[in-house]
This record gives structure tokens, sequence and C-alpha cells, in this order.
């Protein structure tokens, strides 16, 4: 067996009973190859600083809870391996544009909010009886939508978004691409109901493309393209209002 | 009592944190070279609408070799415009579906960059038709 | 539900993104030909910009089409990209900084206009 190798791990804490603001602690970790930076931050639980909180639940990269930001660039912990890091130190943090509630956990209440705002449920075009069976969708139909069906709410896009950093009502690229996900849903007629958040100055238009939250995705849900879309259907909108009635926010 | 008091981190210098800001910020500065560029076009063309004197003035300023440096300027600013506004077609525009395959992403920028080399070429070509 | 308040962005994009598009097009070969290759004499047969070759330009429907679209969509691209940018840095949308950008950008569009008309067809 080969001996032993320590990773430094610097972590940026924050105690809102007792700090002002968050500072940085390093912590020694002993790793193996198989270690995901998860589990390194487990490791200072167990062994140095009980009080140090995250959280995670799956370790397989679908749950979407462990997501920090390491060396400065959002991921999933859980598939990140300190491997890839040694002999260098490793730096982890809180998502990025979000608060910190605590250490490595943000507050979730405005992306919550935000997926409520979407209306992240099918719309159904009119109202439809159990008599009436099953929807039927064809292959090309489900392909329209399916890759936004990815999306496991981790937030990385939102860790990866300045506009969202600069503007926190911005509606964001992870809600957006379920936005969209159920506006190209053939069994959905929600259009017109959810424009009108996604027209709004919270909306699509604070984009100012960047595109990191596609790069950072886990998923390859890519959310930018998701957001970019729906700039041109906003503007569309926004000059045939004009010639129907109906849709659209005030 | 709630003991919560999430702490909002600072936005201060938030492009110089990442490469992948770094660039966007580079990108969207183009956009003052373009300005300078439309400008230019601007001040020449009130120079036109003055007479022959004032345009053969600004012909010669045009000349002079700080103004050849920055058109050099100029030229490498918009050209890396005409780059990365292609690169980022994959992002900004809707999946282009070919034959029931969506289209790859370097395919479509692929196909940007073509486009700008063509309409440069048939430009070039056309001002050279036109003053010929 | 919140209610709330529809944007008037799409004016400004669609003229940033005509403006980029044309920028992205033919920016670079524009800046070649009046910047450099017309100046330094190269590759353009000479006087191509004499001023009855741009005068004619000018006033050939076409040509003024042209010369007001350029400028026109160069400085709207322009002046919503560094609107945005200055955002970005931390400077926000005071009135300064419209005055700055999108205010640049429609005096440029009057003189433009203005002279073109001027010239005549």
């Amino acid at each position: 067996m080969s001996e032993q190798k320590i990773i430094e791990i610097e972590v940026l804490r924050y105690l809102p009973e007792s700090d002002q603001a968050p500072h940085s602690e390093v912590y020694k970790v002993p790793f193996t190859d198989d270690m995901s930076v998860l589990q390194g931050v487990q490791y200072i639980k167990d062994n140095f600083d009980g009080s140090l909180t995250f959280r995670w639940s799956c370790r397989m990269a679908i749950c979407g809870s462990c997501g920090m930001m390491i060396n400065g660039v959002p991921k999933l912990s859980c598939e990140t391996f300190i491997r890839d890091y040694y002999p260098r130190r490793i730096s982890v943090e809180a998502l990025d544009n979000f608060p910190i509630e605590k250490d490595l956990v943000v507050d979730l209440s405005g992306f919550i909010e935000k997926l409520e705002a979407i209306q992240p449920y099918i719309i159904p075009k009119e109202p439809r009886t159990v008599e009436q069976g099953e929807y039927i969708q064809t292959p090309a139909q489900f392909a329209e939508y399916i890759q936004y069906t990815s999306c496991i709410n981790c937030m990385l896009c939102y860790a990866a978004c300045p506009h969202t950093g600069l503007d926190p009502d911005f509606v964001g690229p992870g809600a957006m691409a379920l936005l969209h996900r159920y506006n190209m849903d053939s069994r959905d007629g929600g259009q017109a109901q959810r424009m009108e958040l996604a027209a709004s100055e919270d909306g699509v238009f604070v984009c100012g493309a960047t595109g990191y939250c596609s790069e950072v995705c886990p998923k390859k849900v890519d959310p930018g393209n998701a957001v970019n879309i729906n700039k041109i259907n906003a503007a569309k909108d926004y000059f045939l209002r004009f010639l129907s009635p109906k849709g659209g926010a005030k | 009592m709630s003991k919560r008091r999430p702490y909002v981190r600072s936005m201060d210098g938030w492009w110089k944190k990442n490469p992948f800001y770094v660039e966007y910020m580079i990108h969207e500065g183009t956009a003052l070279f373009v300005a300078a560029y439309a400008i230019v076009l601007t001040v020449g063309l009130v120079c036109l609408g003055q007479g022959e004197a004032a345009w053969n003035g600004w012909l010669e300023a045009m000349q002079s070799p700080l103004s050849i440096i920055f058109h050099l300027v100029l030229l490498v600013a918009i050209a890396y415009h005409a780059f990365t506004w292609f690169k980022l077609f994959p992002l900004t525009m809707p999946p282009i579906v070919l034959n029931g395959k969506k289209m790859e992403p370097c395919a479509i920028v692929g196909a940007g960059w073509t486009a700008g080399v063509v309409a440069a070429l048939a430009l070039f070509v056309i001002v050279w038709g036109i003053a010929a | 539900m919140k209610t709330r308040k529809r944007s008037n962005a799409p004016i400004f994009w669609l003229l940033f993104g005509g403006g980029g598009m044309m920028a992205a097009l033919f920016g670079p070969m524009l800046v070649f030909i009046t910047g450099i290759a017309v100046p330094l004499g190269l590759l353009l047969p000479t006087g191509t910009m004499s001023y009855p070759n741009m005068l004619a330009f000018a006033q050939n429907f076409i040509g003024k089409g042209f010369i007001f679209v350029v400028i026109f969509l160069f400085i709207w691209h322009a002046a919503h990209r560094t609107f945005h940018s200055a955002h970005e840095i931390g400077i926000h949308g005071g009135p300064l900084t419209k005055l700055m950008t999108y205010g640049v950008a429609a005096v440029v569009t009057v003189i433009a206009g203005v002279v073109l008309l001027g010239l005549g067809f």
C-alpha cells in the first residue's frame, strides 16, 4: 500500500450566530483516489468540526443537493474527485449568487419562488375528461422537450449566472429551462400564461448571454439556450400582441 | 426567535473570478470599438455633406499613421466581435433541425464563420466592382 | 400573485441583434476598406472613395440605405451592449448611463439621417 496522501481543503465558513462575515478555514484531509470532494467535506465534519454544515443526499449526481463552488467553479461535489486537484489546495464555498444560510448551505427560497412562478405543470389546452383517454405523443413531439426534463434543480446554473447575482429577481436559467420544457410539450397550452413572467422585467431580457450556465450544467440541459429561445418568443409576443388580442403581460 | 441571518456576498469584481467571465467581458467590450467605428463613419458622412474640401480633409485624416493604427485596432476588435458572435449561435439561436436531426453546435458555428467570410469577400468584390 | 411589468427590452434587443449581425458580417471588411485599404492605396482602384464616387453612392437609393443601416444598427448595437456592460461592472442604469449609451445612439442616428436626406437623391 502506498503512503497516505493529504489534501488541503479550504472551506468558506459562515456561522450566522457568531460571524459578521464568512471566513476561510483550512483542513488537512487524508484521501484515497476514489474519494469525492463531498467525501472530503464529510471527513472534515466527522473528524475535525461537527458544526460544518452542507447539503447532500444521493452521492450519485442525481439528487442535485451537493452543489458547491469548487475552486471557483460550480460543481456537484459528489462527482468531483479530490485526485484531480491534488497536490493543489481545494477551495470549497457555498454556491455563488445565493445568500449563505450557514457554511455551504444557501438560502433556496428565491429559487423555489421562481420555480413556482413558471407554473411547472401541464396546463391543458382544453379540459379533458378521463373518458377521452390518454394523450398521444409522437417520438418527435417527445424529443422537443426531453432534454429539459433532465434538470435536477441543483442550481449550478444560477451559481454560474452573473445576471442572477446582479439582479436577484431574474427568473434565471434553471427555471427558464423548466418553463421551456412545459411550453414545448404538445399536451400543454400554457405558453401565453407563462409569457407574462418570461417577457417581464424579471424575465429573459435580464440575461446577457454569458452562457456559463450551460457550461456547468451536469445534465446537459442547456438552460442558456432555453433562455435565449424565449427572448425570441418574448420579442415576437411583444410586437405581435398588437395583431392578436390574447396573451402576454400588461 | 429565528437566528437566521443569510449573508449576501458582494458582486464587486465578479468578472475577474473566472476565465469564462473575463472572455465574456472582452467580447462585450468590442461594442466600444463598434461604436467608435460608427462615429468615424458619421464624421465622414458629415464631411461628405459639407462638400468636396471637407470630404478630402476627412480622407487625409484617415491616412495619418495614428488613424491607420487606430483602424488596425478596430479591425482586430470587430473581427473578434464577429468570431464570438457566431461562436455564441448554439447558445443564442433556436436549434436548427436538418432531416429530422438537430444540427451539431460546431456545425452551426462553422456555418456562421463561413457566412462571415463569404459576406466580407462579397462586400469587397462589390466595392471593387462599383469603383472600377 | 405578483403583477409583472412587461419589459420594453425587445425593441433595443432587436437593434442589438441586428447590429451585431451586421457588424459580424460586414464590420471587419468595412473597417479594412475605409480605414486601411483606401487610405494606404492597397488593393482597391485609386479613387474608390473619391468625392464624386462617394457622393454618387450616398445619393443612390441603395447606397444611402446601406450607409444609414450600417451607422444606425452599429451604434444601437454598441449602445445596448455598453449599457448592459456598465450595469455588469456596477454602473447601474441611471440617466447619465442612458445618455452616454442610448442618448449617443439617438444623436448619431439623427445626424446620419439628416445628412443623408440633405444629400438628395
